[in-house]
């Protein structure tokens, strides 16, 4: 049987955002799958080597509240210095507690199987970023060369 | 429960934990082997079905007991 491709392009760069490619990657990959990561635009920050990824309540009508708080604090609240914070460090007490991995574990075990990480040069460039910031082992390329392995690939996902 | 050659314990672990640890252990398996998984992620289940499913490895049995899900798979 040939080996399945996955091609993922993963955009967003939150902490709840994160988890979906590397997830999805790992697994795929244990599964025998062949996996590469095209990682663009805020998606270049599940790249860094210290990750300082933080989730938002704003603009996220679906995101669950502690202690009702979505069904009683105003909108405007969430905008309230120190709320991304206190909300991060919930989200990331609450997948300890869940025994849900970090994002740095899932992003170890997606390089310990090979699935290739792939930076957009171009957006590195555009927000003059620095490539000694991120993790190792990470190849820098455009939209062409993601095209070369998507297009042969069974799973497309952007995420 | 029939014999097994090796144990993983996943008790505690969230998806997709559960799968990438029996994966990493049946890699050190020779064939024909049979790894004893815990774990009590309900999802676990269904995903470790499809994991037998689209490995090629066998899974011999699937059950809950004592609150928490086992799973007997054969290497292939």
């Amino acid at each position: 049987m040939e080996e399945k491709k996955l091609a993922i392009i993963a955009t967003k760069g939150s902490l709840d955002w994160a988890y979906p490619p590397f997830i999805l990657a790992s697994t795929a990959s244990a599964l025998g799958y062949e996996t590469q990561i095209f990682f663009t635009f805020y998606g270049l920050q599940l790249l860094k080597k210290k990750l300082a990824l933080e989730v938002t309540p704003l603009g996220n009508p679906g995101m669950p509240m502690p202690m009702g708080m979505d069904k009683w604090f105003p909108v405007l609240g969430l905008a309230l210095p120190g709320m991304q914070a206190m909300m991060t460090t919930m989200m990331k007490k609450k997948m300890k507690d869940k025994g849900v991995a970090s994002v740095e574990e899932l992003r170890d075990l997606c390089q310990e199987a090979e699935v290739k990480l792939i930076a957009c040069q171009m957006t590195v460039d555009l927000f003059d970023m620095n490539q000694a910031d991120f993790i190792d082992g990470v190849e820098y390329a455009g939209a062409a060369a993601f095209f070369e392995f998507a297009g042969q690939s069974d799973i497309c996902l952007y995420i | 429960m029939a014999d097994f050659d090796q144990e993983l314990d996943a008790s505690g672990l969230n998806c997709p934990l559960p799968i990438l640890r029996a994966k990493k252990t049946l890699n050190a398996m020779d064939a024909g082997q049979v790894l004893h998984v815990v774990a009590t992620d309900p999802g676990s289940v269904k995903d470790f079905d499809a994991f037998a499913k689209q490995t090629g490895n066998e899974l011999m049995e699937s059950k809950e007991e004592g609150g928490k899900f086992h799973f007997l798979i054969k290497k292939g």
